[in-house]
């Protein structure tokens, strides 16, 4: 027969346990609501099953002659070399961007051709090159 | 010349090293109390020497002494002289000679301060401290010397990246690094306390300071890099959830849990293994930072250019340190027994260390699983700000209540009623929450437990400054004055998101802007030369519609020459009850401007109520053994 100790302590390691198992099953259902996707303009292009309305993130370089500005907002191309998406935004853009310049862009996709941004993402440093967008240019140009 | 001083000076530490190491681990085999004078003598020269070879950095970037790489890449003669200063540990290189510093410094300090300790835990301490210093140092030498020499030598620098320019981040990485590497020194008396079995009640008093003082410094840093965002990179916030953020949370955590779960072995002597596991991976937390941010494997604001040979070193050093940490933790392993009442502090600080531990673990899933995820699929992806936001303010609610209620519980067993107490302060938070709502409007369920569970711990705290001030217990202060900064601040963090007001938009010079009650008149652009910098100001005219008053901001697009970068100055007119912030920067090619709007409620209360909390931390240190 258990005693009252072991018993009590036996419910304390099943509660303990059952606590860590909700609370990681919990981590890992927010975290794969809130993962963002990196696609580059042609994998856009190219995927079936690439999902509207939810939030990603597109690279690339921005084409030159591409940025237009009116009061509400900023319009630019991004193009990895190969194929080009139409990229809208509100808001501050970083110090760094710039025509020819590489910049990645968080938002939503409208479709295949237009994307609706809601954050440009800052680097603070003229030789950073985000990594995604150092693979496409390895990738496309020679 | 500077270079062979250098240079010479670390090979000098490093023999210093290994000579302790010798003479220590000789002088273990001895019995009695006395370390040998000899320690003392070559740990002090160690000091002596690792501080000048640091000094000698320093002259070397006042002199702007461009025959060091370090100098050269990091400076330029027109900087202004502090920033000439801050530049030594503002790059890669010079912060890892700070690093050792902290490193040399506090294994000094320890063995002077620790004379009431046994001989051999303090020699086991010395020994892997040295170990520790040595493993930095042949990193230094091997991979990222200070002192590398470049010939023929330049005649000006590459400069140091502007947005580093500036008296918050000048302060900041010395900061962190007390806060960071100061856990190095109790993971070697962790280390020797195991082999040395000397635990328990003595073991906590000799770590005791040390883990206060690096607790104090790490809140400090994390506080001051978080102002600095705030102001310095223009984008209106000033916590983002970014990896580099992450990583210096991480250790965080660790080291707050270890700070509460000491109390218990000290007073109760027990949790000893708890402790030591704490002890160990608040360091080892500190480097895995480091090294994340370093090799260049996590991408942000931090611009250490990275390198992946660094990466690979210390990657190797820090399996090292887990792996030994590891075999000498379980080859020494006793059962240990743990019976708590559930109404007692013991258990509501244990409470403290699980919430710790779940934090901990979500921030570095949150970090870690892009890199799996890279690595094993290919797959490019990052975690946003809502993960870590969903994940962790729902835990905050239960925390803070137990952070509220935990204190009032006496050890062992409690025998207060404390029950109705509770019901009432929960009740005037409910009221007060209502109160908010009331005036200012509406929020989610989950604001709102937010807000009440704040209140609740506000409340309890004031009540415990009442107490404080008529039985004047000393000991009780710190503690008070940190839990309730905590709640102060997710109060004001919370009232600061929920009626934020933030508007971007593209103005041309003399345009208006109109927002709820704002008018936004953009009147004209100044230029401004600088000695390191040109500016374009822009003045506009804020209009409050409302109480018919007018304000001038001014922005600033400083353009550095050396190197050629551009940075935005937010214009900030802070007030008591809100911040009013606008950044504004250019378009290319375009008479557009990019104006960023927000109208930040209680900004200041947020720092205030954050420095509150490292406060708490420095009265406790002032405190004297005897209070404490």
């Amino acid at each position: 027969m258990l005693t009252k100790k072991v018993k009590s302590r036996i419910l304390f390691i099943i509660l303990v346990f059952l606590f860590s198992l909700l609370a990681f099953f919990f981590i890992i259902k927010s975290l794969n609501k809130n993962i963002l996707y990196f696609s580059s303009p042609t994998e856009i292009k190219q995927k079936e099953d690439i999902p509207f309305g939810k939030a990603m993130r597109v690279g690339g370089m921005v084409k030159k002659g591409s940025i237009k500005i009116n009061q509400k907002n900023i319009q630019f191309i991004v193009t990895d070399f190969e194929n080009e998406i139409l990229i809208s935004y509100a808001g501050t853009v970083p110090n760094l961007f710039a025509e020819e310049k590489g910049v990645v862009a968080e938002g939503k996709l409208s479709d295949k051709n237009f994307f609706i941004a809601d954050r440009i993402l800052a680097k603070h440093d003229e030789n950073y090159m985000p990594p995604e967008i150092k693979e496409i240019i390895k990738k496309n140009v020679k | 010349m500077l270079s062979n001083i250098g240079i010479s000076l670390v090979i000098l530490i490093l023999i210093l090293s290994f000579l302790i190491i010798y003479t220590a681990s000789l002088d273990l085999k001895i019995s009695g109390q006395a370390i040998k004078k000899n320690i003392y003598k070559l740990s002090l020269f160690q000091t002596t020497f690792t501080v000048l070879s640091f000094f000698t950095l320093i002259i070397g970037f006042i002199n702007s002494d461009f025959s060091l790489i370090n100098v050269y890449e990091n400076s330029h003669t027109t900087k202004p002289f502090f920033y000439k200063i801050a530049g030594t540990w503002g790059n890669h290189e010079g912060s890892l000679l700070l690093w050792v510093n902290i490193l040399v410094i506090f294994s000094y300090l320890f063995l002077v301060f620790s004379h009431t300790h046994e001989k051999k835990f303090r020699l086991y301490t010395v020994i892997f401290q040295n170990i520790l210093i040595l493993g930095f140092l042949i990193f230094l030498l091997l991979n990222s010397n200070p002192f590398n020499s470049i010939y023929p030598i330049p005649h000006e620098g590459l400069g140091l990246n502007p947005i580093l320019q500036d008296p918050a981040l000048a302060i900041h990485p010395p900061l962190l690094y007390v806060g960071f590497v100061g856990c190095s020194i109790y993971f070697s008396a962790a280390m020797a306390s195991l082999l040395s079995n000397y635990g328990g009640k003595s073991f906590a008093q000799s770590i005791k300071n040390w883990v206060k003082i690096s607790w104090c410094f790490q809140t400090l840093g994390i506080i001051v890099g978080s102002i600095w965002a705030y102001y310095e990179l223009g984008w209106g916030g000033f916590w983002f959830w970014d990896p580099v953020e992450n990583a210096s949370l991480l250790p965080w955590f660790a080291i707050t849990a270890l700070m509460h779960s000491l109390i218990v072995l000290e007073k109760r002597n027990t949790l000893y293994y708890w402790v030591i596991i704490l002890c160990l991976s608040t360091f080892i937390l500190s480097v895995i930072g480091t090294f994340l941010v370093r090799s260049g494997i996590l991408n942000s604001v931090h611009t250490f250019a990275s390198d992946p040979s660094r990466g690979i070193y210390i990657l190797i050093f820090l399996s090292l340190m887990i792996f030994s940490a590891l075999i000498i933790f379980f080859s020494k392993h006793k059962k240990e027994n743990y019976s708590f009442n559930l109404k007692s502090k013991e258990t509501f600080i244990l409470a403290n260390n699980w919430f710790m531990a779940f934090f901990l673990v979500t921030v570095l899933i949150g970090m870690l699983y892009p890199i799996f995820l890279d690595v094993l699929t290919n797959e490019k992806i990052s975690v946003g700000p809502p993960f870590f936001n969903i994940v962790i303010i729902p835990l905050v609610v239960p925390f803070m209540v137990l952070m509220a209620i935990g204190p009032k519980f006496s050890w062992i067993k409690s025998q207060k009623k404390i029950f109705n107490k509770i019901l009432l302060l929960a009740l005037g938070a409910i009221i007060i929450n209502l109160l908010i709502i009331y005036l200012f409007g509406k929020y989610s369920l989950l604001s709102n437990l937010i807000f009440i569970t704040a209140i609740f711990l506000i409340l309890h705290s004031f009540l415990d400054i009442k107490k404080f001030i008529s039985k004047k217990n000393k000991t009780e202060l710190p503690r008070i004055i940190s839990h309730l900064g905590f709640g102060l601040l997710v109060f004001f963090i919370g009232i600061n998101h929920q009626f934020s007001l933030e508007e971007d938009f593209n103005l041309k010079v003399g345009e208006i802007k109109k927002i709820n009650n704002y008018k936004i008149n953009f009147e004209e652009i100044k230029t401004k030369e600088s000695k390191n910098y040109k500016a374009i100001i822009g003045n506009f005219k804020l209009t409050n519609l409302e109480k018919n008053l007018v304000q001038y901001l001014n922005p600033e697009i400083r353009v550095y020459s050396d190197p050629e970068t551009l940075t935005y100055e937010a214009a900030i007119k802070t007030k008591i009850t809100s911040d009013l912030y606008l950044t504004m920067s250019n378009v290319s090619r375009s008479d557009y401007y990019n104006i960023k709007f927000q109208k930040k409620p209680f900004m200041i209360w947020i720092w205030i109520s954050a420095l509150m909390i490292a406060v708490g931390g420095f009265i406790r240190l002032t405190l004297k053994k005897n209070e404490d």
